[in-house]
């Protein structure tokens, strides 16, 4: 029989098998302890794999890179803070941090503004759901589909010659010149068609949850203000809107933390050229092409830094919005 | 073990033989397709049934199946058989498997350098005592020869190489082949000259994924080559020449005004077209441009396979800039090398040096090849180019190949930067002098 199908049958027959097998081991280790005890010790038990594969697999690497990037780049040495100091005087790192702000801000007002508007909007029509799938469906392209596909609509031709871009042949179809869209670096405009990109994956994912929130609201609280008066502008700025903040919120801090991460746009797009490099690709570049583990774990240690805060934020949004229901 | 001892120079006589077999050219080339019949000899002393040898090389689909076409003569002479595994990544892989010490048993080596850092480490094992030397640096271009030793030893042979520096034309537009231009100056008239219909005098493109940059870095090599010679490009790249030196600022200058400020669409363009595809207005009516730089391998890319070599397109040597270093060539190649020292590893590597094994790919297309014995090549254009490898009086690798990684990204990124005009040449120069200064260091 072929190696695979063993292995195959293996996999599925033996799984389900070690997780019963840990569950009725865990039982007969709690028949030892008296009945009092096994309601508070059951919990643990069945957590400790849970457990112990978060210790190893992200407590353990996380201790790990910290100190690491506290080594050269051999890992035989201490330097300090060196890598750091690096990462905060390096003329191409500062402009990736830069960008990373510009991600941030951008890709989040983008997608969460758009996103809000399209929610609102298409609440109010009988094709709903069609307008919501088309909008959703970028969202399940790789993202490295979606950077190939985009570099085809940004596609640059010398003036004069036949456009093969998208949206270079739509601007000499309205008689303007082409556009170099990742080339120009006038006012990071390279960057922001990159933005544009993302913002087309994700529009969708914000206006999902953002639609699931809108049908939420009871439609008593809209009806009664339009009967006491308000106009649409005032129903939303007054009632829609504010009970839709603890969404927008957890939208927002999801895609802040999916903007810190951006990668694999800029990598099949730009590969980081033309200072459109940002923090995550600059990482891959020390860690995989210049072998420099020290550098890299700096910047993995700033990413985290940045990332724990709205994080933490996220956590407390969350149990806030549970206690309430 | 002391069989396989006691049948080395019996190897060694087999290679012998067979170089001398295949040295008288065949009538007529190109007609024999398919594994050479007197490939058994070299190999067939060795019985190695059962065994097997991981290769691993950068070589992906047409290029994997000519390198399986290779070694398929040696597995039916062998018995053993060739696990090959390509992979874009091969620096990665092998970085981290000397650290590791998982490595395959032959493996393509990224470049001279990071050979050397290899053999340094203790992991590439040497070949002074699998090849036979005297045989192997006879039969090989002296250059290569050279660069795949380090300390003394040899650690590295080039399973096929290509010449960089060729400047393509449309033989249509006007016939440059047996008028080449000898010197710059005489390609930059005579171009001007007969650029006729041609839209720009250079076809230029730039971009290429994560690597973009490096045909423009090609180009500086080029030109720092011959103009200021092999000595103060070797100095260059292994960093005890500065950037901002004269020698370098004046390569700068001549791609920046005679080659980006004559090509077809602009910097920008260069920029945002891809190499596999930069070649294409050659073949465009009006053409985009007249010529185009790029290495043998583009013979298989872009519109060129679709083209007839000779009539559609041909290509001359880079000009002569300073005639001292007229002779000068930039080739590179696959360079492999050994970290096991089994059997079969060395019976594999004795067998890919010879004439008989290298002809295989060069029938097939797309190779020159390292031995000067392996010549069946299917038209005169690659005739010419294997011959100007095997007898380069002066022969370098590729320049940003040898730098540190860093410094090699540097060069690229910044090239991109400098076509597309977002920056100086003085920026650029000083750029990559402060990331020198730290890339050299580590």
């Amino acid at each position: 029989m072929d190696d695979r199908l063993i292995t195959a049958i293996v996999v599925v027959v033996g799984v389900p098998g070690v997780l019963v097998g840990y569950i009725w081991g865990t039982e007969q280790v709690l028949r030892l302890f008296g009945g009092r005890m096994q309601p508070r010790i059951r919990p643990w038990l069945w957590l400790l794999p849970a457990l112990g594969f978060l210790g190893v697999f992200l407590v353990y690497p996380t201790i790990g890179t910290i100190i690491r990037s506290l080594q050269d780049k051999a890992g035989t040495e201490f330097v300090g803070l060196a890598n750091y100091a690096w990462f905060f005087s390096n003329d191409n790192a500062l402009s990736a941090l830069k960008n990373n702000v510009l991600w941030v801000v951008f890709l989040t007002v983008f997608t969460v503004g758009i996103g809000l508007l399209i929610s609102v909007l298409v609440d109010r029509v009988r094709y709903e759901s069609v307008a919501k799938s088309v909008i959703f469906v970028p969202l399940a392209v790789s993202m490295v589909a979606a950077g190939v596909i985009w570099k085809f609509m940004y596609e640059y031709r010398p003036p004069g010659e036949p456009q093969i871009g998208t949206l270079n042949a739509a601007l000499g179809a309205v008689g303007t010149g082409p556009v170099a869209f990742l080339q120009a670096q006038d006012f990071s405009m390279n960057t922001f068609a990159l933005i544009a990109v993302m913002t087309w994956m994700w529009t969708g994912f914000a206006m999902v949850i953002i639609s699931a929130a809108l049908k939420s609201i009871n439609p008593e609280l809209l009806e009664a203000a339009r009967m006491d008066g308000a106009n649409e502008w005032q129903v939303f700025r007054g009632i829609i809107f504010p009970l839709l903040v603890p969404t927008l919120a957890v939208v927002s801090t999801t895609i802040v933390i999916t903007a810190l991460k951006a990668f694999d746009v800029v990598y099949t797009m730009t590969s980081g050229n033309l200072e459109t490099d940002v923090i995550a690709n600059l990482m891959i570049k020390q860690m995989f092409s210049f072998g420099d583990f020290g550098r890299a774990s700096a910047i993995a240690v700033v990413l985290l830094l940045a990332i724990v805060p709205i994080m933490l934020f996220n956590i407390r949004q969350f149990r806030s919005q549970e206690a309430v229901r | 073990m002391t069989r396989a001892r006691y049948l080395a120079p019996l190897m060694a006589l087999g290679l012998v033989l067979a170089a001398c077999t295949s040295a008288s050219p065949s009538a007529s080339p190109g007609t024999s397709s398919g594994p050479s019949a007197s490939a058994g000899p070299s190999t067939g002393e060795d019985d190695l049934t059962g065994q097997s040898v991981t290769v691993i090389g950068t070589w992906g689909d047409a290029e994997e199946e000519a390198f399986l076409a290779m070694v398929k003569p040696w597995e039916d002479a062998t018995g053993a058989t060739v696990k090959y595994t390509g992979t874009r990544d091969i620096n990665t892989i092998l970085t981290t498997g000397v650290a590791s010490g998982v490595l395959p048993d032959l493996a393509g080596l990224p470049g001279p350098g990071q050979m050397a850092e290899y053999a340094a480490a203790g992991a590439l094992k040497s070949l002074d005592d699998v090849l036979d030397i005297a045989t192997y640096e006879s039969e090989t271009a002296s250059g290569l020869v050279s660069l795949g030793q380090a300390d003394g030893s040899t650690f590295g042979v080039f399973i096929k190489a290509s010449v960089k520096g060729l400047i393509w034309f449309n033989p249509g537009l006007y016939d440059y082949t047996d008028n080449a231009p000898a010197t710059w100056d005489d390609l930059l008239t005579q171009g001007a000259a007969n650029q006729g219909s041609a839209q720009a005098l250079w076809c230029l493109g730039i971009e290429s994924g994560a690597a973009s940059g490096w045909p423009a870095t090609d180009w500086i090599e080029q030109i720092v080559l011959h103009q200021a010679g092999p000595d103060v490009y070797n100095q260059w790249w292994a960093g005890d020449l500065a950037w901002d030196s004269p020698e370098i600022r004046g390569a700068f200058e001549v791609y920046m005004n005679d080659v980006v400020g004559k090509s077809f669409g602009g910097g920008t363009n260069a920029v945002a077209t891809s190499f596999l595809t930069a070649g294409d207005p050659l073949f465009t009516s009006p053409q985009g441009c007249e010529f185009f730089h790029q290495a043998s391998f583009i013979t298989g890319l872009g519109d060129f396979p679709n083209r007839t070599a000779g009539t559609d397109y041909n290509a001359f040597p880079f000009p002569s800039i300073n005639d001292a270093y007229a002779n000068a060539v930039e080739g590179a190649g696959d360079l492999f090398g050994m970290f096991h020292d089994t059997p079969a590893a060395k019976s594999l590597m004795r067998y890919l040096v010879t004439a008989d094994a290298q002809n295989i790919w060069v029938r097939i297309g797309g190779a020159l090849s390292a031995n000067k014995n392996a010549s069946d090549y299917p038209d005169d254009i690659s005739s010419t180019m294997g011959s100007m490898v095997a007898n380069a009086e002066m022969l370098v690798f590729d320049a940003s190949d040898q730098m540190p990684a860093a410094m090699n990204e540097a060069f690229w990124s910044t090239m991109v930067s400098l076509t597309n005009g977002s920056i100086t040449i003085d920026k650029a120069l000083s750029d990559l002098d402060a990331v020198a200064a730290d890339a050299y260091g580590s």
